[in-house]
């Protein structure tokens, strides 16, 4: 157990994905069979158990240790599972053999439930405390160390030299410990293939449209839709069963039973955007933002927040791959398929049709629904390819709302930039003359002015509460954002989505910068208009 | 009968005081006569009048607090020696915690009381090894008085260090480490375990290395990393102190893994929260396990604590009749481990 516990270690400590990656492809590149595999499926949540309840870690430990000692060191790490770990007794006789995970894995299969305590108990005499963390973490299905199953796959292809795409479709003829995989990947064993189950194929994304670009573009040539706001999915339906990915390739079907139920039977794989709609009309994304990480689903929330999928291509017909068609054509496919199928929890999102870019920028500018994000352009000959291709697709956003607000707070950033104040908390004006912060932005700035932020903030701290300094109210942001949402959480009262420094305003005054109720307006605008 | 304890050592707001002999002990505020058990600031404030101490804290009280204010007068006193102040012997036994760090024994009428002062029972290269000693009041720390806390071996943290090296090769890995004593156990400590490349320090460790040096220790291949550039920094190891490794000093570093060498790493919550990359659990005060086995060890009745968690260690001794109490002593633990990691200590500009 050790080498796993070393590696969720460094896992849980290293925010970086290059890091992430970089841990991962060393335990590939010098863990053994079956131990590599069963370890990469444990942290990507391919593997997990629940053979133990906390109520049982808690019996354990308290046959073994002074309950007030327990009682006050529970206080002071605040973890269950860390504290049993550091406070286990070193055992009277000397343990057996440390177990390693293959052997955990193994015997958590087969072991009757009245010996499992006592199995549980030996294995934790015979562990050191970091591998005991690890052991508890496993056993009651928690190891959260912010490494998905896609991560996995981006460090094998590393690791191997090999597409991550071609992973991607051998993953779901496998199974941990993945031995199959391996030897594929080591020039062992032939490629695992499973033809009729669900595999996630990395979409085509857009660039965003910059200054000019249109000029140099042919109308004719594109194809204009919304872009909605939700989250971009892509849904996959075959005789083998059905899945939802996200853009990244996390599996996020457990969370929408409502929508796999509806691709149930269906056989394409399809590009969309997941969203609420009620009456038709799209809730705002807090509301998704609701389903969203649930491993299983309350059925009130399935009422109350009902999801679909509005579709904007297909890349799978049947068995037919039909991303290298041209756009119209998978276009005319989709349409086809969507009138003869009629799904149910699905629509079309439909083409926005124009003539000159000015036309359709006056589109974009009257369009006022809460649901739009802005527009898509597709070239109508462009083939479906994973990745961010240049000059395919472009996304044109609607033009971000602008607010002045005053820096109240400022936080460490992380990683690279753990060395500067990089995190701004920032407020408005109420009616009463009182700041009340509104969100927190953590980009939007260039290098320089970072560096200047920074400097400012150490310059100008009124107080210290660990990472985090309270400035003196005097240092004027603009603020660009997307969406203003209604926010019971927020004191207040409403929630910025994407908020970002746009410019510093050294020129003007806190005293002038913006009131909450011209925030809270742009909330109801939106409502009035959608 | 030996006079009570009470009755001759008092807790004043200057710190303890041992009447007959007319001196404190660690005060935390400046004293005609003082007696210092180690060098680290929270145990030796500038300006006393006399001061006695092993001739290794003395230097390095000097060095850290300037000709003069480490004292208007010093007397050394070498491990194992004694002196007789008005009746009171006064004897240094090794405290096993920073070079020179001391345990003092005092014996007054039959009365044997030790102060433990910081203490660490490993064994380790940069400084004399503790030895509990005998008494019938041991007045002891309990940093980490909490059975949460029971340090590894440190030649496992250090080898977790070397193979992060291997892993990010072209990452530069700044540890941090307080400038007495941590530092120079883990430079030692890396040496024992094979890794003599150039250690790169950050200009605060300089002057206290000499002081060690100049008791014999030896650091191999030592270089500021002021110097260094960004590309020699590739792939090497700094040391710098704890404020340091996250602030603007660390900008000069080449895509660093921000490492920490404190018993506080022990708990994940503390690690995260200073957003350390690689905590390396490496202490220089006595463990759970090792506050309680020197008190058995001492055969002491009744034992006081200065500072630290005292309740766990106070319910842990009442088990087995040691009577306990705790002295709260202000001051303590501003430096050192003692700290925690949440004192951000003064910014570091060298």
């Amino acid at each position: 157990m050790t080498p796993f516990a070393q590696l969720l270690e460094r896992l849980v400590f290293s925010p970086a994905r290059s890091a992430k990656i970089a841990l991962l492809r060393d335990w590939i590149a010098t863990r053994p069979d079956p131990e590599r595999g069963f370890g990469l499926a444990a942290i990507s949540g391919e593997l997990a158990f629940s053979a133990a309840k906390p109520a049982l870690i808690r019996a354990l430990v308290a046959e073994r240790t002074d309950p007030v000692l327990f009682g006050w060191s529970y206080d002071y790490v605040g973890d269950l599972a860390e504290t049993v770990s550091l406070i286990w007794p070193a055992p009277a006789s000397p343990p057996g053999p440390a177990p390693t995970l293959p052997e955990v894995v193994d015997a958590l299969g087969k072991v009757a439930r009245t010996e499992f305590p006592a199995l549980l108990a030996r294995w934790l005499d015979s562990l050191d405390a970091s591998a005991r963390f690890a052991l508890i973490k496993l056993i009651t299905g928690g190891v959260r160390v912010g490494v998905s199953a896609r991560l996995v796959k981006v460090a094998l292809a590393d690791h191997y030299r090999i597409d991550v795409n071609a992973i991607e479709e051998a993953w779901p003829a496998v199974t941990p410990p993945y031995l199959a995989l391996f030897a594929w990947l080591e020039g062992r064993g032939p490629r695992p293939l499973s033809a009729d189950r669900p595999v996630f194929r990395p979409p085509m994304l857009a660039n965003p449209l910059g200054d000019g670009d249109l000029a140099t573009l042919d109308p004719t040539d594109y194809r204009a839709e919304w872009k909605w706001d939700g989250i971009r999915v892509q849904a996959c339906a075959s005789p083998g069963g059905v899945a939802l990915f996200s853009r990244a390739g996390e599996d996020i079907t457990a969370a929408f039973p409502d929508v796999a139920e509806a691709l149930r039977g269906l056989h394409a794989v399809l590009d969309g955007e997941l969203l609420i709609v009620r009456d038709g009309r799209v809730a705002p994304f807090s509301e998704l933002q609701q389903r969203l990480n649930r491993k299983s689903v309350l059925v009130r929330l399935l009422r109350e927040f009902p999801a679909m999928i509005r579709l904007y291509d297909i890349l799978f017909e049947g068995a037919e791959d039909v991303r290298s068609l041209p756009f119209d054509e998978r276009r005319a496919r989709l349409e086809a398929w969507v009138a003869r199928v009629s799904p149910l929890r699905m629509d079309l999102s439909p083409l926005v049709p124009f003539q000159t870019w000015d036309e359709l920028a006056g589109l974009r500018a009257a369009a006022r629904e809460a649901g739009i994000e802005g527009l898509m352009l597709k070239h109508r000959a462009s083939p479906y390819v994973p990745g961010r291709p240049k000059g395919p697709w472009f996304k044109w956003k609607r033009d971000p709302f602008v607010i002045d607000a005053v820096l109240m707070y400022a936080q460490r950033g992380h990683g690279k930039r753990s060395s500067y104040y990089s995190d701004y908390t920032f407020g408005v004006w109420t009616e009463e003359g009182e700041l009340v912060p509104v969100g927190k932005a953590y980009f939007g700035f260039t290098d320089a002015e970072l560096v200047w932020l920074d400097r400012w903030i150490r310059n100008h701290t009124i107080a210290r509460f660990g990472p985090v300094r309270e400035v003196e109210k005097t240092l004027v942001l603009e603020i660009a954002f997307d969406a203003a949402q209604r926010s019971s959480r927020h004191r207040s009262g409403v929630a910025l989505r994407f908020p970002r420094v746009n410019r510093i305003r050294t020129d003007k005054p806190a005293a002038e910068a913006d009131r909450l109720t011209q925030v809270l307006a742009l909330v109801e605008n939106r409502r009035d208009a959608a | 009968m030996p006079p009570n304890p009470e009755t001759w050592l008092l807790v004043r707001p200057e710190g303890l005081y041992c009447e007959p002999a007319d001196l404190f002990i660690d005060p935390a505020r400046a004293v005609p006569r003082a007696l210092i058990t180690h060098a680290h600031a929270d145990h030796a404030r500038p300006g006393h009048g006399a001061v006695l101490a092993t001739p290794e804290t003395l230097a390095l009280m000097t060095r850290r607090l300037g000709e003069g204010r480490a004292g208007l007068s010093q007397q050394p006193l070498a491990y194992g020696e004694s002196l007789d102040i008005n009746g009171v012997r006064v004897t240094l036994y090794p405290a096993g915690h920073v070079l020179g760090s001391a345990q003092i024994l005092l014996e007054w009428r039959g009365s044997r009381v030790v102060v433990t002062g910081d203490y660490c029972p490993r064994p380790q290269p940069t400084c004399a090894a503790f030895t509990p000693v005998a008494c019938d009041l041991l007045i002891t720390e309990a940093t980490f008085g909490l059975p949460v806390f029971r340090h590894p071996p440190a030649e496992g943290e250090i080898a977790r260090l070397l193979r992060s090296l291997a892993v990010f090769p072209d990452r530069t890995h700044v540890v941090g480490a307080y400038a007495l004593g941590k530092a120079q156990r883990l430079i030692a400590l890396l040496r024992v375990a094979g890794y003599d490349a150039p250690i790169f320090l950050h200009g605060a460790l300089f002057p206290l290395i000499e002081v060690y040096r100049a008791f014999g220790q030896t650091f191999g291949d030592l270089r500021p990393a002021t110097a260094a550039d960004k590309a020699a920094l590739k792939g090497a190891l700094v040391i710098a102190p704890p404020a340091a490794i996250q602030d603007r000093w660390a900008r000069r570093l080449h895509d660093p893994v921000v490492a920490l060498a404190s018993g506080w790493m022990r708990v994940r919550q503390r690690a995260k929260s200073r957003g350390v990359e690689l905590p390396l659990v490496i202490s220089d005060h006595a463990d759970w396990d090792e506050l309680n086995a020197t008190a058995d060890a001492t055969q002491a009745t009744e034992v006081w604590v200065t500072h630290g968690r005292e309740e766990a260690l106070i319910h842990a001794l009442a088990s087995r009749g040691i009577l306990g109490r705790a002295l709260s002593l202000i001051g303590r633990g501003e430096e050192d481990e003692g700290g925690g990691p949440e004192t951000e200590a003064v910014e570091v500009t060298a």
